[in-house]
């Protein structure tokens, strides 16, 4: 029987002892005598997020299919086991060996959002790995980072020792490869990192010197370090139908957010919103085949008894044989009491009918994303949705018998006007007046259109990358002016408005675009006691700003100002296909409110074409 | 055609909530290919009804669980189909045809449950006695306890539910009344018992609680008897064998 890392006086006193047990369906057990590889992986949040992540099943899978390999998993203790370990002086440990992670000759994190990243501090604390890279001896695993974050990996520069830029799917082998022949080797710790360096895709931090002018902004960037490349490639899967997928992903005990089989449909998005960074960064966008999806279908819910399945991808009415898949889906499970969900499916008749289908529509809503309020506004993001699709999409849907409605905004964009925030109001009211448009008779009493905006973080290789941000204050009193506006509507009583915290923006901007001095400001704020900072019990501004003043750094350089059109950026020394030419003239595009059509319209030359697959491709072969 | 499943729950499972259980069997279902039916409506869920939960941190050899079958499926199959479908922690022991009669599901006719009670591994404010001492707390006529309910507190004499026990080496064993009409739980049984040493010893010293022990559940029981006289039989003797 597996030994447990947590006594059972521990477990007993801890909120959901489940999280750390592991020794779930499908979880894989190895001989540790028999492997060469220990990577522990972690996703630095609560077990129940973590678990609901498809990127580390796709990748825990990758892994453990090597046979010299041994793939286990690590998530955030909660605060009060973190308590715990720090009492009792108990290392971190990883859920399948229950072993220490300081044992592993890996410990891969992935880094899916700005503010996870004292959680990252946390998970090396405990585990006892010092958390500078330059601190690290040859008794320490290598601690790698992928995930979306690392397109801008500089605020955690000097925590890591390997940053993986790119798609998970292509690089993998080749380092563990080379890991294994240089633990017999008996080099140095630098002599693997010089080897990891020269492996495309692979930014080793401790290689490179940024220099600074005298107002802050970058001066240079380069390499110290001969085996490492000026430019970093960011690694992109080609033929996404045969890349690996994982057929039997772990099915955790306790209820995680996603509980429930996750097919990716494919990747990338052909839209082009320009404030969208995944859209952007997964260039081209790549469709996995539908006769596979189907088969993965089948057998993903065979091995995880889940009752659930869900399509993933950026904009899934875009998916060409998606009507052939829902429509199989459907007819394949739903008597089986499968249920099936549908996420960011565009509202028409197609939709509403196959909604119908899987969901209970007096209980279900609807869901439209305009992001702003004004048809000015949506030129400049380039959203291509019409307050037209919208009220026809509504009024199609409150003709079917639905009656709650979500519409999603974004608040401080660019060039954003007063006349733009009020508009998110109108909007809303005249999506409620379409609903009372029908009949009294016809309709199911009230409608409840329910908005909600958040403040918009310019992203780093997104066209408004140049763009300056608000303070805290000037959010705040934007959301005022929206909600002042909705109390002025003639349907308010069916409006509600929900705004977003702005403090949590302001330290997201920072992350976002910030440079190697900010993980200074990450390493101080976590030192004071920031844990958990994307769960609003657990969030301290006050200790943030500390944090700020404590190392000297002025958010506001971060945030306030717009870049220069020649600014060298932090995160210029990655390649990600998408040419920065092609962003500054989205920027222009957008200060022009100039609409550009979407992939499958017109090719706009973004670049990505370069990678030879894709919607680039379609019809031309 | 109605089954009952006997299961036994050990190890790290014990961390696994009662909610989480059910949640668990409803996915062994699925992935053992097992023929349960399903409620109407636009959110079917599984016809499964549990005989009793059990809570964290305990252990059983005999937990229950009644499920409405569409199709008959061999008991040995079933049961092996279900243990290839299950993680180390939870094992299927039998799966057994019941009666279809409503009141006679594990839940409703629950009368009585068997638990072995023995002290953590340190038992630091544990009198080395503690058996003999347990043996003279459970030959006084009453025990009253506080019981603490959602709404008031009441004093209740619990030895009536008590229906054997006996000490087992360094561990003893309860039989307790279960189900709707009285239920009582081995841990409300040792707290009186600890409540009972405090009040023999100096109590200045630091004293054991209901935590120092390990509760382990060893069967569940109908009462097969008349109002006079309990007869108790276990749920799994209820059902019999498919072919």
């Amino acid at each position: 029987m597996r030994k447990l890392a947590l006594s059972d006086d521990i477990l007993m006193q801890i909120e959901k002892p489940a999280r750390y047990i592991g020794g779930e369906v499908n979880s894989v057990m190895k001989e540790k005598e028999k492997v060469d590889i220990r990577f522990a992986m972690c996703f630095p949040d609560l077990y129940e997020i973590g678990m609901s992540h498809l990127g580390i099943q796709i990748l825990y899978d990758m892994f453990n299919r090597r046979e010299d390999t041994w793939c286990e998993r690590v998530y955030s203790p909660w605060t009060d086991l973190d308590k715990v370990l720090r009492e009792k002086n108990i290392p971190l440990f990883a859920l399948e060996s229950q072993d220490p992670v300081r044992d592993f000759d890996f410990l891969g994190i992935t880094i899916q959002f700005e503010m996870c990243y004292t959680n990252i501090l946390q998970i090396l604390d405990l585990s006892r790995i010092p958390l500078h890279s330059s601190d690290r001896t040859e008794k320490d695993p290598f601690v790698i980072g992928g995930g979306p974050c690392t397109c801008n990996p500089e605020p955690l520069a000097d925590f890591f020792d390997i940053f993986y830029i790119g798609e998970g799917e292509t690089v993998y082998d080749e380092l563990l490869d080379a890991y294994k022949t240089w633990k017999s080797s008996g080099k140095s710790r630098k002599a693997f990192l010089e080897t990891a360096a020269q492996i495309e895709g692979l930014y080793v931090p401790a290689f490179y010197d940024p220099e600074y002018n005298t107002d802050g902004t970058l001066r240079s960037f380069v390499p110290n370090n001969i085996n490492a490349p000026a430019t970093v490639k960011k690694q992109v899967v080609m033929d996404v139908t045969d890349a690996s997928y994982p057929m039997n992903p772990v099915v955790p005990f306790i209820k995680a957010t996603q509980d429930r089989v996750v097919l990716e449909i494919q990747r990338g998005c052909i839209r082009g919103c320009r404030f969208c960074q995944a859209g952007m960064i997964y260039r081209p966008t790549r469709e996995r085949n539908v006769d596979k999806l189907k088969e993965y279908a089948r057998t993903m819910l065979k091995n995880t008894g889940h009752e659930e399945i869900s399509l993933s991808s950026l904009s899934s009415s875009d998916y060409s044989d998606l009507k052939e898949l829902v429509t199989f889906l459907i007819d394949e499970f739903r008597g089986k009491g499968i249920n099936i969900s549908l996420p960011s499916l565009r509202i028409d008749a197609f939709s509403l009918d196959v909604m119908s289908k899987v969901q209970d529509i007096r209980k279900s809503s609807l869901t439209f994303a305009p992001e702003a309020g004004s048809q000015r506004m949506r030129n400049v993001i380039n959203k291509g949705l019409t307050e037209e699709d919208i009220l026809d999409g509504a009024g199609q849907a409150f003709e079917g018998g639905w009656t709650k409605v979500k519409l999603y905004f974004m608040l401080g964009l660019p060039t954003e006007t007063e006349e733009d925030m009020r508009e998110i109001a109108r909007l809303s009211d005249r999506v409620a007046r379409r609903y009372y448009e029908i009949p009294k008779e016809q309709r199911n009493g009230k409608c409840q259109i329910t908005a909600s905006s958040s403040f918009f973080v310019p992203k780093p290789f997104t066209p408004f990358q140049w763009a300056p941000m608000c303070t805290a204050e000037e959010y705040m009193r934007r959301a005022g002016i929206v909600k002042e506006e909705f109390h002025s509507q003639l349907n308010r009583k069916s409006l509600k408005y929900n705004w977003h915290d702005a403090q949590v923006t302001v330290l997201e901007g920072v992350m976002a675009r910030g440079d190697r001095k900010t993980g200074k400001v990450v390493e101080e704020a976590y030192r004071l006691g920031c844990l958990f900072d994307s769960w609003t019990e657990s969030f301290h501004n006050d200790l943030w700003m500390q944090a700020f003043e404590n190392t000297g750094i002025d958010p506001d350089f971060y945030n306030l100002r717009e870049r220069g059109e020649d600014e060298l950026f932090p995160w210029d020394f990655i390649d990600t296909g998408v040419t920065r030419k092609f962003l500054r003239r989205e920027w222009e595009n957008a200060m022009k409110e100039s609409v550009t059509p979407n992939c499958r319209q017109q090719c706009s030359g973004c670049g990505a074409a370069r990678f030879g697959g894709g919607v680039c491709y379609e019809g031309k072969n | 055609m109605k089954a009952r499943i006997k299961f036994r729950k050990y190890g790290a499972l014990r961390f696994i909530g009662h909610l989480d259980v059910m949640r668990f069997f409803q996915k062994v279902m699925r992935r053992a290919d097992i023929p349960i039916a399903f409620t109407g409506g636009y959110s079917p869920h599984m016809i499964m009804s549990f005989a009793s939960p059990l809570g964290i941190g305990l252990s059983s050899d005999g937990e229950y669980f009644d499920i409405e079958l569409t199709a008959p499926v061999s008991s040995s199959e079933a049961v092996q189909r279900m243990n290839e479908a299950c993680v180390e922690g939870i094992e299927v022991v039998s799966f057994r045809q019941i009666s279809e009669e409503k009141k006679m599901t594990g839940m409703t006719i629950l009368a009585a449950a068997d638990y072995l009670v023995r002290p953590h591994d340190r038992r630091c404010f544990l009198p080395e006695d503690w058996t003999a001492r347990f043996e003279a707390f459970l030959s006084r006529p009453e025990i009253r306890i506080v019981k603490q309910t959602k709404r008031s507190e009441k004093e209740v004499d619990i030895r009536p539910m008590i229906y054997k026990w006996t000490v087992r080496g360094d561990a003893v064993y309860l039989q307790l009344a279960a189900g709707s009409v009285q239920n009582l739980k081995p841990d409300l049984v040792m707290e009186a018992f600890c409540r009972y040493l405090d009040s023999d010893t100096d109590t200045s010293e630091a004293s054991a609680g209901p935590e120092d022990f390990s509760y382990h559940r060893l069967e569940m029981y109908a009462d097969a008897g008349t109002d006079t006289e309990k007869k108790l039989v276990t749920l799994e003797s209820l059902g019999t064998e498919i072919a």
